[in-house]
């Protein structure tokens, strides 16, 4: 059950509502990012270069010590043909891999599938965070969703101990006669069976744990934590999954985008030096991405949906520095009025994650060929 | 009694938000079976709730706010069917309020799916072409004379009447270019006009008044042409009836499978087809139709999973924590905000008014996961852990104590929960979990003090089964 060091783990953070990625790495050396930006705009003296043309929005600063020391790669212009305005739409093909039908299958459940083939622990694909993101669902492949590990699991918030340990039983007891009973009761009671199963296993996860690393009190710091809790535990976990809400900028973006960069980017450096600390940093990858873009053009007081963002990738054995290219922000290449064109698919991102970190196929899962990069040192 | 309760519990279960022990005395008491399907289908006959009312005590028009009013209809209504075909229609119809321009639109949309839901289906699809919050999520705002955008087109097609396979590319384009022109007035901003609704506008120097033929018809169609031709199709009405099951009878597959996978119950999709077309869309016929039928009346042992909104509504119905206004009901859906809030819709995969695609939610089984199912297990726990909570009070009152004979007890309990069915061997689980409560009698708590187990303790474990999860 113990993840082998040679087990590559993956962690995927969402960036939900569309980062703007003109405003966390800044091409601040470009005229036309003055003239499209009017008031969101993030100044030359408020980005931490890491070039001539681009620097870190320096409200991110942990990401520039993380660049600085190769561990932070930063692929420019993630994105796909015809990027859709919607939320939802995006997301699901970001987390489906099917841009033309509603797909059903998320990326990293199948990639579940592949790397835990029967189903052997219920743990190989963690969801930090409430309900199921479609990535991480795939019909038949138990994937756990953890909101709070002290109370995952179903009735531990029964007051008297001895009370709670007979009605678990006799959940079990119950879910476990309703299998076999009808596909979809035997569905459902196997559901509750692997949320016992799942709790068994996280039971001892938080009394193990200890760090001095003191993350932040802010969603996505907890989330990092949570992530290296259940994997310092050594419960054999592979995908781990989690979301950073907010991103969906239209207004008061100014305040509201450098509180997502310092939450996130301190979450990101506090996790990979937890792990550092631990000496279990070698075999983790972070990526974080997001569904669009936002549009060249800001409205006054935030953005709107555009295209053309930027994925990350975070890790000690990540070989950090800029892939693809950045986006061109001159008026004469913008699309659909004022958005940026894609200058790598995002597919092209998971086939390379799952081929070269997690060796695991990547056609039948991202639903084609496209060509990788190479941002992992082993 | 002049009808059976088990009867009348599945019907207000799957016809409404369930039903309290005192609704079940007075209607199995007073009404046949028979009386109660008639008066499901003509909500007229009793009083609705007053939305000024609900407006004094939940202020405001924001999705969120109207989420609160909105459960607590489905809670306190005297007009269950009422209620439960504005959700059938959310359901169908799925908008969401994050593509939206004005925050209340997405309410304005349900209270016209609430007045229409009970006449007929061409009523229904033209109130729900002139929505603002349709036209804005399908982008029939920029479907121009001159240049088509077919996205309503498309889904009035596909997703809300005929489906699949029952209509050309080119049906798509004449629909289309039928529909130009159908548009909103923006609404006066928010600040510091105050809240006013988006209305419907018909732009005729926008609408194309060019020849089209749809489905054989040809001529200068509108709008309302396209609906007339599309209500008479036997593919819509197959379709509507294969909904109106998959959401009151038993789960079909999922809807884009439908033109690939055979109904369940063909001969019941017919029946109610023949309805449909002869009555020219009643829907209060086809409901009649349906809920009077033999496959509806033998379908209590169906399976069906609940929705999230049916599990939460249905539990609050039951503690009678909400029979009057108070603070709290919007906090129920959750938004993106609070990801992480537990014990929320959003949190068992149905933020209300905020459906994932066009294609709406995947129902059925597919509800479940370990974490919806974790949510749904303790959220339901929750509710039925406060002995103070009126409804919770009454079926402890007339549940008996735990000195009574165990399977009696559970059978009781079962019964006054809204006359919940189980299997065999589900209620063999809780007698003998109600034969540990009695040994335990007393159980220690966190301070090491000892507290009395009682008959809520049984209750919990109910609302934990597999068999709960079902409608």
């Amino acid at each position: 059950m113990n993840t082998k060091s040679e087990d590559k783990v993956l962690v995927v953070i969402q960036l939900t509502g569309g980062n703007d990625f003109l405003n966390t790495v800044v091409p601040y050396n470009n005229g036309h990012y003055y003239d499209a930006r009017k008031k969101i705009i993030i100044n030359r003296d408020q980005v931490l270069p890491i070039n001539d043309e681009l620097g870190i929005n320096n409200t991110a600063a942990p990401f520039k010590r993380l660049y600085d020391e190769g561990k932070m790669a930063i692929v420019q212009g993630a994105g796909y043909p015809d990027s859709s305005r919607s939320h939802f739409r995006s997301m699901d093909i970001w987390q489906t891999c099917e841009p033309e039908k509603v797909g059903l299958e998320g990326w990293l459940g199948l990639a579940v599938r592949e790397l835990d083939p029967r189903s052997e622990n219920v743990l190989t694909g963690v969801n930090i965070g409430r309900g199921l993101p479609r990535a991480m669902a795939v019909p038949g492949v138990p994937v756990t969703s953890i909101g709070d590990i002290e109370r995952y699991g179903v009735m531990n918030d029964f007051e008297r101990e001895q009370l709670r340990d007979k009605a678990i039983e006799t959940f079990k007891h119950l879910y476990g006669l309703a299998m076999g009973t009808g596909p979809v009761s035997d569905y459902i009671g196997k559901t509750g069976i692997d949320v016992l199963k799942g709790a068994d296993l996280l039971s001892e996860v938080a009394a193990k744990y200890e760090s001095s690393i003191e993350y932040a009190d802010n969603p996505i710091a907890q989330s990092m934590r949570d992530v290296a809790r259940v994997h310092l535990a050594g419960l054999g976990t592979r995908i781990f999954y989690t979301s950073h809400a907010g991103y969906d900028t239209h207004s008061n973006q100014t305040a509201g985008h450098a509180k997502l960069m310092t939450e996130l980017s301190g979450g990101i450096a506090d996790f990979l030096d937890d792990l550092e600390h631990h000496g279990a940093a070698d075999n983790v990858a972070v990526l974080a991405f997001t569904e669009f873009g936002r549009r060249m053009r800001d409205n006054g007081s935030g953005t709107d949906h555009g295209s053309g963002g930027g994925a990350f990738l975070f890790g000690k054995n990540v070989a950090g520095g800029l892939y693809s290219e950045y986006p061109s922000i001159d008026p004469a290449h913008w699309e659909h009025g004022d958005d940026l064109q894609h200058t790598i698919d995002f597919r092209s991102i998971y086939g390379t994650i799952l081929e070269q970190w997690m060796s695991v196929e990547a056609a039948p899962i991202v639903k084609g060929n496209f060509e990788q990069i190479h941002p992992f040192k082993i | 009694m002049k009808s059976d309760r088990a009867e009348v519990a599945h019907i207000m279960r799957r016809a409404g938000f369930g039903a309290t022990p005192s609704e079940l005395d007075e209607l199995t008491a007073e009404k046949t079976y028979e009386e109660i399907v008639d008066d499901l289908v003509n909500p007229e006959r009793f009083p609705a709730i007053d939305s000024l009312y609900l407006d004094l005590y939940y202020d405001g028009q924001t999705q969120l706010t109207y989420m609160g009013k909105w459960l607590y209809r489905m809670m306190n209504t005297k007009r269950p069917l009422e209620e439960k075909m504005a959700l059938f229609l959310h359901h169908i119809f799925p908008v969401a309020h994050g593509k939206s321009e004005h925050d209340p639109s997405i309410g304005v949309e349900i209270d016209t799916f609430r007045s229409v839901a009970l006449t007929n289906f061409k009523t229904i699809l033209l109130e729900t072409a002139k929505d603002p919050a349709m036209i804005f999520w399908l982008d029939n705002n920029e479907n121009h004379k001159d240049e088509i955008n077919e996205n309503w087109g498309r889904e009035l097609l596909e997703l809300f009447t005929m489906g699949i396979g029952n209509y050309t590319e080119d049906d798509i384009k004449s629909t289309s270019r039928a529909f130009t022109g159908w548009t909103f007035e923006q609404p006066l901003s928010l600040y510091p006009m105050g809240h006013h609704n988006a209305v419907f506008e018909y732009l005729p120097e926008d609408h194309d008044e060019g020849e089209k033929t749809f489905l054989g018809h040809t001529g200068n169609l509108k709008g309302e042409d396209i609906i007339d031709i599309i209500v008479k199709q036997p593919a819509t009405a197959r379709f509507i009836s294969r909904h109106l099951y998959n959401f009151f009878v038993e789960d079909e597959p999922q809807v884009p499978a439908w033109s690939i996978e055979e109904p369940n119950d063909p001969e019941a999709i017919e029946q109610l087809s023949k309805v449909f077309l002869e009555s020219e869309g009643d829907m209060r016929a086809v409901l009649k139709e349906l809920f009077s039928s033999e496959f509806f009346r033998k379908s209590i042992d169906k399976k069906r999973v609940k929705s999230p909104v049916e599990l939460v509504a249905g539990l609050l119905k039951q503690t009678g924590e909400f029979r009057s206004p108070k603070p709290g009901l919007h906090a129920f859906n959750g938004t993106a905000i609070q990801a992480g809030k537990e014990g929320t819709m959003r949190s068992m995969g149905q933020e209300m008014l905020n459906p994932p695609t066009v294609e709406g939610w995947h129902t059925g089984h597919e509800w479940i996961d370990s974490g919806t199912l974790g949510e749904r297990v303790n959220f339901a726990g929750k509710q039925f852990s406060n002995a103070s909570m009126p409804g919770v009070q009454e079926i402890l009152q007339r549940a008996g104590t735990l000195d009574e004979d165990s399977a009696d007890l559970v059978t009781r309990c079962l019964d006054l929960m809204g006359g919940i069915r189980v299997s065999h061997e589900t209620h063999a689980g809780l007698v003998a979990y109600t034969e540990e409560l009695k040994t335990m009698r007393k159980a220690t708590g966190a301070e090491g003090d000892q507290k009395e187990v009682n008959v809520l303790d049984l209750l919990r474990m109910v609302v934990s089964t597999v068999d709960y999860q079902f409608a």
